[in-house]
Parts: C-alpha cells; sequence; structure tokens
C-alpha cells in the first residue's frame, strides 16, 4: 500500500442486495490540508479493504475508488439504509508542483491517509542568516 | 468539480443550498424508509444501515477510524443505543483547504424490531464498519396452512 500510481486493483464483487440498480457512488468525506512537505488527504471510506480499494494518480489527477464489503448474511433484506450505495469514488485536479509518482497512502479501519509530497523545489529552504 | 469554487461562497449561499437540496431529497423521494421518531438528519455521523433475515438483524454504524473500545453499545429491549467518539487529529502548522470528517462524540438510538432478543447480541469492528447483530426470539417464517 505504498507508491502513488494504481494501488491495488480494485475487486467488482460487492455483496450488497440494495444499489445494483442504481449507479450513483458515495462520495467519501474528505480532510485536505498543505504542510511544508506536501498536501495530506484524508478521506473516510468505512467498510472498503485494502483490496477494495484504488487510488490512481497521474499528472492532473488523483483518483480514489472504494468498493464497500461488510459480512450480509443470506438473504437479507434491508430495513433501513443512510449509505445506499456500495462504492465511494472522488478525484481531485493536482498541481505541477506535487510529485504525484511518490504518493504514500495508508488505509486503517475505514480511513485513507494519504501524503503527496512537493517536489523538492517547490519545499520552502530555509536560509541561514549569517551575521558579521 | 464545482466543489472546489464552492468554498469561496459565503456560507449563507450554502446554508440555502443544503436546504434546496433537503427538498430535492422531498421531492424526489431520494429515501424510499418512512422517517422513524429517533430519525436523525442525513448527514449525521455515523451513518446507519440495517438488514434483517428471519433470524437476526444486524445493524452498521459506518464510522471510520473510531478507537474500538470509545464505543459503547447498549440494548434495552428492542431498542438499541452506540455511542462514542471519534478525533480528528488536527495539524496546527498546516493550512487547511477542506475540513469534511467528523469530529467529537456521537450517539444513536435505534428501534429494532420488537422480537429481538436483547441477551444475545454480538458487535464487532472491521475496516471502519461496527456490525451489530441481534439474535430475534423466533424466526418469523410463513406458516404453510393445510386446506382440508
Amino acid at each position: 500500500m505504498t507508491e502513488g500510481q494504481e494501488v491495488t486493483p480494485a475487486k467488482s464483487s460487492a455483496p450488497q442486495s440494495k444499489g445494483r440498480d442504481q449507479e450513483f457512488v458515495l462520495r467519501p468525506p474528505v480532510d485536505i490540508f498543505e504542510d511544508a512537505d506536501g498536501i495530506i488527504v484524508v478521506a473516510e471510506m468505512p467498510g472498503v479493504s485494502k483490496n477494495g480499494l484504488k487510488v490512481q494518480a497521474d499528472r492532473n489527477n488523483l483518483l480514489i475508488e472504494g468498493e464497500v464489503t461488510i459480512d450480509m448474511p443470506a438473504g437479507m433484506e434491508a430495513v433501513y439504509a443512510d449509505v445506499q450505495s456500495t462504492r465511494y469514488m472522488r478525484s481531485f485536479a493536482l498541481s505541477g508542483e506535487l510529485e504525484t509518482d511518490s504518493i504514500d497512502a495508508n488505509l486503517k479501519d475505514g480511513v485513507l491517509t494519504m501524503r503527496i509530497p512537493k517536489r523538492s523545489e517547490y519545499r520552502p529552504r530555509k536560509v541561514e542568516v549569517r551575521t558579521e | 468539480m464545482f466543489g472546489n469554487f464552492l468554498t469561496t461562497f459565503d456560507p449563507a449561499f450554502l446554508a440555502d443550498l443544503r436546504r434546496l437540496e433537503g427538498e430535492m431529497d422531498q421531492l424526489l423521494g431520494r429515501s424510499p424508509y418512512p422517517a422513524g421518531i429517533r430519525a436523525v438528519p442525513r448527514g449525521t455521523f455515523p451513518p446507519i444501515n440495517i438488514g434483517a433475515t428471519p433470524e437476526r438483524v444486524d445493524v452498521y454504524l459506518f464510522a471510520a477510524g473510531v478507537d474500538p473500545k470509545s464505543i459503547d453499545v447498549s440494548i434495552q429491549h428492542n431498542l438499541l443505543s452506540v455511542s462514542g467518539s471519534r478525533k480528528v487529529t488536527v495539524n496546527t502548522e498546516a493550512e487547511y483547504y477542506r475540513r469534511e470528517r467528523f469530529d467529537g462524540e456521537f450517539r444513536r438510538a435505534i428501534a429494532l424490531p420488537d422480537d429481538v432478543d436483547p441477551e444475545r447480541v454480538e458487535a464487532k469492528y472491521r475496516d471502519g464498519v461496527l456490525q451489530v447483530t441481534v439474535q430475534r426470539r423466533q424466526p418469523v417464517r410463513p406458516r404453510q396452512v393445510e386446506v382440508q
């Protein structure tokens, strides 16, 4: 689960009775912030395991996709559903100063944390001030 | 795509947009389920799905990044309540562009079917989903009536 570009192939097998007919996707909530070294994207995708996650980045775009897999007994009927799809998707336009080849991604308890480093020439450099 | 420049609009406009969204939801009847007396507005953390079979009822709480130790699950008769807290650590050095993730305490109360057995409840947390399984007292199976 490191490196940008194609992290894991997404599995298309989602054992979910609902949401089959409707092709709408869930938009994972995100926190995005920037520090001196890069941009950090934290996306929430509960129900997505490492196998169901796909992170794709090229020069211009970052695409996050996830397939929800939850344990369901056979013959289960939905009584109530806030979550009416099994697919998460969200994309962001990237800018040129980001090093998209070395994105670091980590998934834990349904929280995907990605660090997109800035190219070294764009990182703020400390300038030593000498005193005579 | 348009999400980016939405952040530059003023909050009043966004509130209008939310209200509009709510009205659209109603018009389109987006939720096929009748609103329960304990129902909470759309977007409340954590989202919940409930599924049932004749043998058991399963409640799924989509609560990513929660410490399982902070989750409290209790059941009284058929009323299940789940509470916990989700802490989002804020990097004070960083500049934030979006903060959409829920941060704080949560609590949800869910009325289950009347025939659930509060003595037989199991809960597990995996991949950010808390699954609470409650067995039902008697399987509600259709009874075949023989015609004499």
